[in-house]
């Protein structure tokens, strides 16, 4: 564990339209560290990464999130975004007549203003822009499309990449940025996000299966069943779930 | 009250921003509609005899009528001597000549709409008539748009100095006998713009109109007629705002457009009246007719609409595709929010060969709001080779508002071909929570997506307004979604 805690999770219980999901979570991420979250359907993993993103329906009964020092929970979703937490949606919407552009720049500037900065203009956006596209291998004709509108699988995860590139998290929560992408596809992600890899950015990476983690290695690899960790590793956890399944590790825990 | 509710009050009435009053001395008109009514106005206005007889012939005849009720609008009967017909700012001397002259009382009011009129301040390349409830103020950059032969004025004045080109078209788009409203405005109208472009002049500037209803218990009655000679091209914008009232007020405006050989008008209304409290108090009943007539070949007539305000939106901008191979369009957005009724859409009826029409329509209902489109394709035998797309657009914020789209499609000939195609959506939790989770608040997130999906609309803005009427878009919405 690093010397500064970016995100502390303490025994975090929460219900979904009165279902008790999250069952006592508890999890702490160092800056720079990057976690990656595994386990069965319904266990819990997507409800995390919704009530740290705060979204409506999510409800926290118990338990405490500080996030940079701060009381996460606290905070309204659009200011615990502005605060640095990013969601890279499992399936992102699409949002048509918008273009990537606008969407982008408008999100850049509400959280800007949010955190009492001044607004980027339509010209300094545009620079920002073109540069984080041109790194992630993104073309000019994708940021004028309509945000995620007719686009690929491989395309909606590259542009929630290059919403990571611009937006500049302190923790990324990657929900299930794997499923429904080829190899090649994953490939680039996670190109993308190796690239982001940085000593004050964290990462959450939720997923189902090893694969992703021999692209973008983890810190620490943690299993969860039933709304909370039953287990943590190193990157090796992730190797002998692979061979052994759910059943057999999280037996073992039990 | 406390600070707290003080800070409410504070924003709810900021939402209207355009609801304060003029303190100006007016005169009136006797109060209620009658023959001297009539020709009280038309003498007001020094207006030919030919004139005077026309508005009386309207008069009589709007007596026989009755109002149309196939709307899907629902209010209180409306009492038509119950309310003034003309209202005029009293003047200091005659009729301001130049700008110097007109009273800085107005010259503050359009300031504060944001239409600045003294020369330093106008918005470059637009030319604006300013009409303040039933006279027109001031018209800038007249001078400089007579260098190409261009006129524009306020139609009273039209009638005195060039009474052959209003005698010529007025009423031969939309005949005083036309309906209801139409008919009284036919009666009692007493300003609006004129426009006429010379042949083959493509007009310099952007021509634009602001209407603003000031006085209270009065109906605004404009009439607005462009003319584009052969081979001309206009675009006009109008603009329209209220101050916040109790009461209704009628607005029943008329607008024709006449298109010649080869000529292009395009014609575009930020509509922002005064839509009522969210309790449905007050807010202007909006009657309108608005048809242009695409009388020569090659000729295109284009409308573009941004409805936001108004308590009733009763208004079909239509084309009459005349002339061989001309083109009609239609670009809608229609927002209804709290207890607003719209009930609007267009005629495109297809009389030439090889015309052609276009209708994109984008509806937003919120709150507790109806909104309807309600439009005509119509095909005559002699248009062969007519083509008409018509794309109508609901979206749907909230549970208790309502779209409703009711198309007529005639056609009396078999090689037509029509189209029509029409989505109604809502804006989902996920699409609202994604935009949040990137740090954007609720309401911006509301006005970016419907900003979106307004877009092939807004798009047919003029550049100076368009930017004006996706922030009113994120305005109309506000309180929507809570």
């Amino acid at each position: 564990m690093s010397e500064t805690v970016m995100l502390e999770i303490e025994d975090l219980h929460a219900t979904v339209q009165g279902k008790e999901i999250l069952k006592g979570l508890s999890l702490k991420v160092g800056s720079g560290e990057v976690h990656a979250i595994m386990g069965p359907n319904g266990a819990g993993k997507s409800t995390t990464s919704y009530t740290l993103a705060g979204r409506e329906g999510y409800d926290v009964t118990s338990g405490r999130v500080t996030f940079k020092g701060a009381d996460l929970l606290a905070l309204k979703p659009e200011e615990r975004a502005a605060k640095g937490i990013f969601l890279a949606f499992q399936y992102p919407l699409e949002i048509p007549g918008v273009s990537t552009l606008t969407f982008l720049k408008t999100a850049v500037n509400a959280q800007a203003k949010l955190r009492g900065e001044p607004p980027l203009d339509a010209a300094q956006f545009l620079r920002v822009a073109r540069e984080a596209a041109k790194m992630l291998n993104v073309s000019e004709d994708m940021l004028k499309r309509p945000l995620n509108v007719g686009f690929s699988g491989g395309e909606k995860k590259r542009n929630e990449v290059l919403q990571m590139a611009l937006l500049k998290p302190s923790l990324a929560i990657l929900d299930e940025t794997d499923s429904g992408l080829d190899i090649d596809a994953m490939k680039l992600v996670a190109e993308g996000v190796n690239a982001l890899r940085a000593p004050d950015r964290s990462f959450l990476v939720i997923t189902h299966y090893q694969r992703l983690l021999d692209y973008i290695v983890p810190d620490y690899v943690h299993i969860f069943a039933d709304g909370r960790i039953v287990r943590s590793g190193d990157k090796t956890l992730a190797l002998r779930l692979e061979e052994q399944g759910y059943d057999a590790l999280i037996g073992k825990a039990a | 009250m406390s600070q707290e509710a003080e800070t409410l009050q504070e924003l709810a009435d900021q939402k209207y921003k355009y609801g304060f009053v003029t303190d100006i001395e007016s005169e009136f008109a006797p109060k209620g509609l009658s023959e001297e009514v009539v020709r009280y106005i038309s003498k007001k206005k020094n207006e030919p005899d030919w004139m005077l007889d026309w508005r009386l012939s309207a008069y009589r005849r709007w007596l026989t009528m009755t109002e149309p009720k196939w709307a899907r609008v629902h209010y209180p009967p409306i009492d038509f001597q119950d309310a003034y017909y003309y209202a005029a700012p009293k003047p200091k001397d005659d009729t301001p000549k130049s700008l110097d002259e007109v009273d800085p009382e107005l010259l503050k009011t359009y300031e504060k709409l944001g239409i600045p009129l003294t020369e330093q301040k106008m918005l470059s390349g637009v030319a604006v008539d300013a009409v303040f409830d039933s006279v027109s103020v001031v018209t800038t950059f007249k001078a400089k748009l007579e260098e190409v032969g261009v006129i524009f004025c306020p139609i009273s004045e039209a009638l005195v100095k060039h009474p052959e080109l209003v005698r010529k078209y007025l009423g031969s788009v939309v005949p005083d006998t036309d309906n209801f409203y139409a008919t009284l405005n036919s009666a009692v109208f007493s300003d609006g713009s004129f426009v006429y472009i010379p042949e083959g002049v493509r007009c310099p500037m952007e021509l634009s109109t602001y209407f603003r209803i000031n006085a209270s218990k009065t109906g605004q009655f404009e009439r607005t007629l462009i003319i584009a000679d052969k081979g001309a091209y206009v675009s006009y914008l109008e603009g329209c705002t209220a101050p916040q009232r109790d009461e209704n007020q009628l607005h029943a405006a008329v607008v024709e457009l006449v298109a010649l050989d080869n000529a292009e008008i395009k014609y575009s209304t930020v509509q922002n009246w005064y839509p009522g409290d969210e309790n449905g108090r007050g807010g202007i009943y909006n009657f309108v007719t608005k048809r242009g007539d695409c009388r020569g070949v090659n000729s295109k007539i284009s409308w573009t609409q941004v409805e936001t305000g108004s308590a009733i939106t009763w208004k079909y901008p239509s084309c009459v595709l005349r002339g061989d191979n001309s083109v009609g369009e239609f670009y809608s957005i229609a927002i209804a929010n709290h207890y607003q009724q719209a009930d609007t859409g267009t005629k495109m009826i297809h009389l030439g060969r090889n015309t052609k029409s276009r209708i994109i329509s984008k509806g937003i209902s919120a709150g507790l709001a109806q909104n309807t489109y309600r439009g005509l394709v119509r095909v005559h035998q002699k248009a062969a080779g007519a083509r008409n797309f018509t794309q109508c657009d609901s979206l749907l914020l909230g549970s208790k508002c309502g779209a409703h789209t009711v198309p007529y499609i005639e056609s009396r000939n078999p090689t037509a071909i029509l189209e029509h195609e029409a989505t109604t959506s809502k804006i989902s939790d996920d699409q609202l929570f994604y935009c949040i989770s990137r740090g954007i608040d609720t309401e911006e997130a509301v006005a970016l997506i419907v900003n979106g999906f307004c877009r092939e609309v807004l798009q047919q803005l003029p550049m100076e307004f368009a930017v004006e009427a996706q922030k009113l878009v994120g305005i109309s919405l506000e309180g929507s979604v809570g």
